[in-house]
């Protein structure tokens, strides 16, 4: 009986099979999207693990200088001798030829638990040997991933090379003497790994080295993935966009299935099927689709994961400096949840038709009219609902802060404003039917209107792929201007030069100095930390260069006065909004160095702290520091020749001495880069809400008909009615653009305003884009006439016949 | 004549080449007389009807609606021939259920742009419809909805009015009053009436009676 009556439910689909490829495919883009961004983000997040493995951060705490102190070789020797077990580390940026690669410097004698050497080098440098001898002994050895070896300028000074796939991409590792050298900083250190197994007896670090701090292991080795958990964040926002979205589809084609067969229930049931087996089956048949459909979009998303993970790669790196692999693994973690995700998908989309279902008396025949009016009173408790989740997320809003706030926030209003637009659409169809003109005008508001309750989901997922469009688009789109506008004045100088060493600094500026026409402004920091996060003071010169150009947001008066006196301190946005500063207030830059924060100034695409003062009192206060990095200001027209004239008197490659056009070209190069990601995300969203219009004009195809049929007996065209059902996609589709513009306008809002100041510290002023709106607006109408195109032409072509069967007594 | 059918023939492709429908049906109608088309299920009686609607095409012969022949006609030609001189009556009502019974009423005298406020004024007390106006046809009985189907086939005083089982949904005694109402309107309009039904008692009351038999008229 049982396997009699499952195939009976299953012959539906082979009567309706573009329900079952709704179903599938609307179940299979959600999970595949949603899987797409779980890939991305596991292998990000490996990537760092990988990463934190090899300088054993994942299992160990470390010591490491408390703000504005420096840890130097001095404090490990004393540690040593106080019985402390210390693996040091040196971290800095390293430039070999045109490319800058991330330094890691560890004692190789003494190692913290490496990986590194415990993996077999798959092929070796100029050397040809891996004895550790030969890395330590000069010139020593570095370490690389082999697509790290792939990207070395053969031309540049490069140590011997030893490939390993133990290096994480983008990382260079080497002895920390080597380390030393490369970078510059012989009696530096960045932290001290503590080693396990540390003896009972050791003089405590407060006596040895009061100015270094403990970290923990955990908050140590996670410090990039906090930095980039709000990315994270928001690709998995994008991907819960795309699979609700796709769920409208997958709600629609359930709860149509079910609602067709409500006579083959009764029927089953009449014979003798429990409802409770019946169920069961219903079930089977869901899980049996989910399972499928979950497979198709693993492999879907699997090559959208793909095909992303580059750009992902580069948003991470030049955002945050963190190294993710460009290449994806299959992880069956990864395989389960996605599968998981579709059955839960699917469960959340059958759930009212299963409770139709369940409620629905063996004997009461199916009710034939009142469907629309009963449609409009669920839009009615829907739009409560809705209007509900809209003030719980202003409430939200209003009185929590933090990152899951906002994205409360967003949730709550892209979720009770989908739930609203049916009712809106429907007051709007009603006020257009009394304004109608002539019978078909009128029939045509009317039968929009008709068709609302088949539509609404497709119409909901619309607008909220339209409100993401217009939202990101206005987020990036604002960003865009405020980053070009914010580099013109941050990159004021002609000239950028990087030289080889302090000495070739001090004869470059020496050199600029004695010339009428050109001015040198060093660009020279310390890098410290403030309560336990990295911050980079800057320190300058006095020069109308900053005076005229740097973008402050609020200052004291006089605040360069203050800067080039010695009596101030500017601090950027991040770090301001991160502690709650403000112009006037004290900043503690180390234990004893306290300044008064005199200006705050915006600084995009560094999620740290910054600050910058009087380049005397830095010298003053830290000691020597770097000086390789300079800004030159000339008349424009004679850079040119500068730039020249710098390249043959120190013999610097072109690289090294750039124009101020070639930065910001690489700048903005690396800004929309980081937007790539979201676009694509964009596009398929959109795709999804097109693709839901159209499975839902197909599936209510059926529907349709007795409600044509009459209206062509009344004298009007099968080509007409086709183009009127264009039109009604049209209509339909604009006025949900129309409500996913304000929509659209808060999500940039709420992005600008509360995301990306929780996420990176920054607020951006919000600028509008009419024409970008204005474009979206056609490709809404494109995406709805296409979604329409083919319904109408199977209208069109429909031999009379099959009208006059809306006539007939079978049907 | 109002609709003149000479030797018309219909068929349909089926799998063992083509399925004979009509075969060689001749009749005609004048106005205001009424015609009943009776016969077995499957003989081809609502194919007929539909042919002289104009919503299906035929094989051979010629049907003529007033002075046009269907025959030269393309879809567009017809859909405007329906428009302004054929309505029809189904057995399911048809009526379009995201309007009310007052704009379901108007609707095929507005299309074809010939609206008489007054003679649908007339109809709507005659088929006591006035107290539903502003309802939706989910909202009305069966017998309601069929009055209805009727106002909305006679406000446009067409020259053919066409009818498939008009009553077949109805009981007796609705049925017996929906006719009454209509032969009422139809001696008012003058149009001439081709109706299809299974029941002799109506068949009975109109002018003519026409059996069909296997594609035939017997």
């Amino acid at each position: 009986m049982i396997w009699a009556a499952f195939l009976t439910l299953l012959s539906h689909w082979r009567r309706h099979p573009f329900q079952l490829i709704a179903i599938l495919v609307g179940l299979a883009l959600s999970t595949g999207l949603w899987s797409a961004v779980q890939a991305i983000n596991a292998e990000a997040r490996a990537s760092y693990a990988r990463a934190a493995e090899q300088l054993g951060q994942a299992q160990a705490d470390h010591l490491a200088p408390r703000s504005g102190r420096q840890l130097n070789v001095s404090d490990y020797v004393a540690l040593r001798r106080a019985g402390w077990l210390l693996a040091p580390v040196l971290e800095g940026r390293v430039g070999f030829g045109a490319q800058g690669y991330d330094l890691i410097g560890v004692d190789l004698l003494n190692p913290p638990p490496l990986s590194l050497m415990d993996a077999a080098p798959i092929s070796t440098g100029e050397t040809g040997e891996t004895d550790i001898s030969v890395t330590l002994l000069p010139p020593g050895q570095i370490f690389l991933h082999p697509d790290t070896a792939a990207t070395m300028d053969p031309e540049a000074d490069v140590p011997p090379i030893v490939t390993s796939l133990a290096v994480p991409r983008g990382t260079v590792i080497a002895d920390i003497a080597l380390a030393s050298r490369l970078l510059g900083r012989p009696e530096h250190l960045t932290r001290l790994v503590i080693l396990p197994d540390q003896p009972l007896l050791q003089q405590p670090l407060a006596d040895v080295a009061p100015h270094l701090v403990r970290i923990e292991a955990d908050t140590a080795g996670t410090a990039t993935e906090r930095l980039t958990d709000s990315f994270h964040l928001n690709l998995t926002a994008f991907g819960l966009l795309s699979f609700a979205v796709g769920l409208f589809i997958v709600q629609g084609s359930v709860a149509l299935g079910m609602e067709q067969r409500r006579g083959l229930f009764r029927t089953l049931r009449s014979l003798g099927v429990p409802l409770t087996a019946l169920m069961a089956l219903l079930a089977a048949e869901l899980v049996l689709m989910a399972l499928v459909a979950g497979s198709l979009g693993l492999t879907f998303g699997y090559g959208v994961a793909a095909a992303l993970l580059p750009d992902v790669s580069a948003t991470l790196s030049g955002l945050y400096g963190a190294n993710v692999d460009g290449s994806l693994t299959l992880r069956p973690v990864w395989v389960l949840s996605g599968l998981a995700m579709a059955l839960g998908g699917a469960a959340l989309a059958g759930a009212r038709a299963f409770y139709a279902l369940w409620s629905m008396p063996i004997l009461t025949a199916p009710r034939a009219g009142g469907r629309i009016r009963r449609a409009e009173r669920s839009f009615v408790i829907l739009a409560v609902v809705g209007a509900t989740m809209i003030l719980g997320a202003l409430l939200i809003l209003w009185q929590f802060d933090g990152l899951l706030a906002g994205f409360l926030f967003l949730g709550g209003i892209m979720l009770g404003a989908a739930l609203v637009l049916p009712l809106c659409l429907t007051l709007l169809l009603r006020f257009g039917a009394k304004t109608a003109k002539g019978p078909i005008a009128e029939w045509l508001w009317a039968d929009t209107r008709a068709q609302l309750p088949g539509l609404s989901l497709a119409l909901m997922a619309l607008m909220l792929a339209l409100a993401a469009n217009v939202g990101v688009g206005t987020m990036v789109s604002s960003f865009r201007l405020t980053f070009v506008g914010w580099l013109d004045q941050r990159l004021a100088a002609e000239i950028y030069v990087t030289v080889d060493n302090d000495d070739q600094g001090a004869a470059l500026a020496e050199w600029i100095a004695q010339r009428e026409d050109a001015r040198a402004l060093p660009i020279r920091w310390h890098d410290t930390t403030h309560q336990q996060a990295p911050l980079r003071i800057y320190g300058i010169l006095d020069d109308p260069t900053y005076r005229n150009n740097w973008p402050i947001l609020d200052a004291l008066p006089d605040v360069w006065t203050q800067i080039a006196d010695g009596n101030g301190v500017l601090i950027n946005e991040q770090l301001a909004r991160r502690h709650g500063y403000g112009p006037g207030d004290r900043i503690l830059l180390s234990d004893s160095w306290n300044m008064t924060i005199a200006g705050i100034y915006s600084d995009y695409g560094n999620p740290n702290g910054q600050a910058i003062l009087s380049l005397p009192l830095l010298l003053e206060q830290v000691g020597p520091i770097a000086n390789r990095q300079f800004g030159i200001r000339i008349r424009p027209r004679e850079a040119a020749q500068l730039i020249q004239d710098i390249r043959n008197r120190y013999d610097l490659p072109p690289e090294r001495v750039a124009d101020q056009s070639t930065i910001k070209a690489q700048s903005l190069s690396i800004f929309d880069r980081t937007f790539v990601v979201t676009d694509a995300l964009n596009v398929l969203t959109l795709g999804v809400a097109a693709f839901a219009m159209l499975t839902s004009l197909l599936t209510l195809w059926g529907q349709r008909l007795p409600q044509l049929a009459p209206i062509w007996a009344m004298g009007i065209t099968r080509k007409n009615l086709a183009r009127l059902d264009i039109l009604r996609s049209l209509l339909l589709a604009a006025l949900t653009a129309c409500f996913a513009l304000p929509l659209g306008l808060a999500l940039a809002w709420a992005l600008l305003a509360v995301i990306n100041v929780e996420a990176f510290g920054w607020r951006l002023p919000m600028y509008l884009f009419p024409s970008d709106w204005a474009r979206l607006f056609v490709f809404a109408l494109l995406a709805a006439a296409l979604a329409a195109l083919l319904p109408a032409r199977k209208l069109e072509k429909l031999s009379p016949s099959e009208l006059l069967k809306a006539f007939a007594n079978e049907r | 004549m109002v609709l003149k059918i000479r030797d018309v023939s219909k068929s349909y492709p089926s799998r063992s080449g083509k399925t004979q429908v009509l075969q060689d049906i001749s009749l005609s109608l004048g106005a205001g007389e009424s015609l009943a088309l009776t016969g077995d299920s499957g003989s081809g009686k609502s194919t007929l009807l539909h042919l002289a609607a104009a919503l299906e095409g035929f094989d051979s012969g010629e049907i003529t609606i007033g002075d046009t022949q269907l025959s030269t006609l393309g879809e567009a030609g017809r859909a405007r021939l329906r428009q302004s001189q054929v309505s029809i009556v189904f057995q399911q009502f048809n009526l379009i259920p995201s309007l009310t019974v007052e704009s379901n009423l108007s609707l095929h005298a507005r299309i074809a742009d010939r609206r008489d406020t007054g003679w649908e004024q007339r109809l709507v007390n005659q088929l006591g419809l006035s107290e539903l106006l502003h309802r939706f046809p989910d909202q009305l009985s069966g017998g309601q909805q069929q009055r209805v189907a009727i106002g909305r086939a006679m406000a446009l005083r067409p020259a053919l009015l066409l009818a498939d089982e008009p009553t077949g949904n109805l009981d007796e005694t609705a049925s017996e009053a929906v006719m009454e109402l209509m032969l009422d309107l139809l001696k008012d309009s003058r149009a001439a009436l081709f109706l299809v039904t299974h029941s002799d008692a109506i068949a009975g009351r109109l002018d003519r009676r026409l059996y069909l038999r296997k594609g035939r008229v017997s």
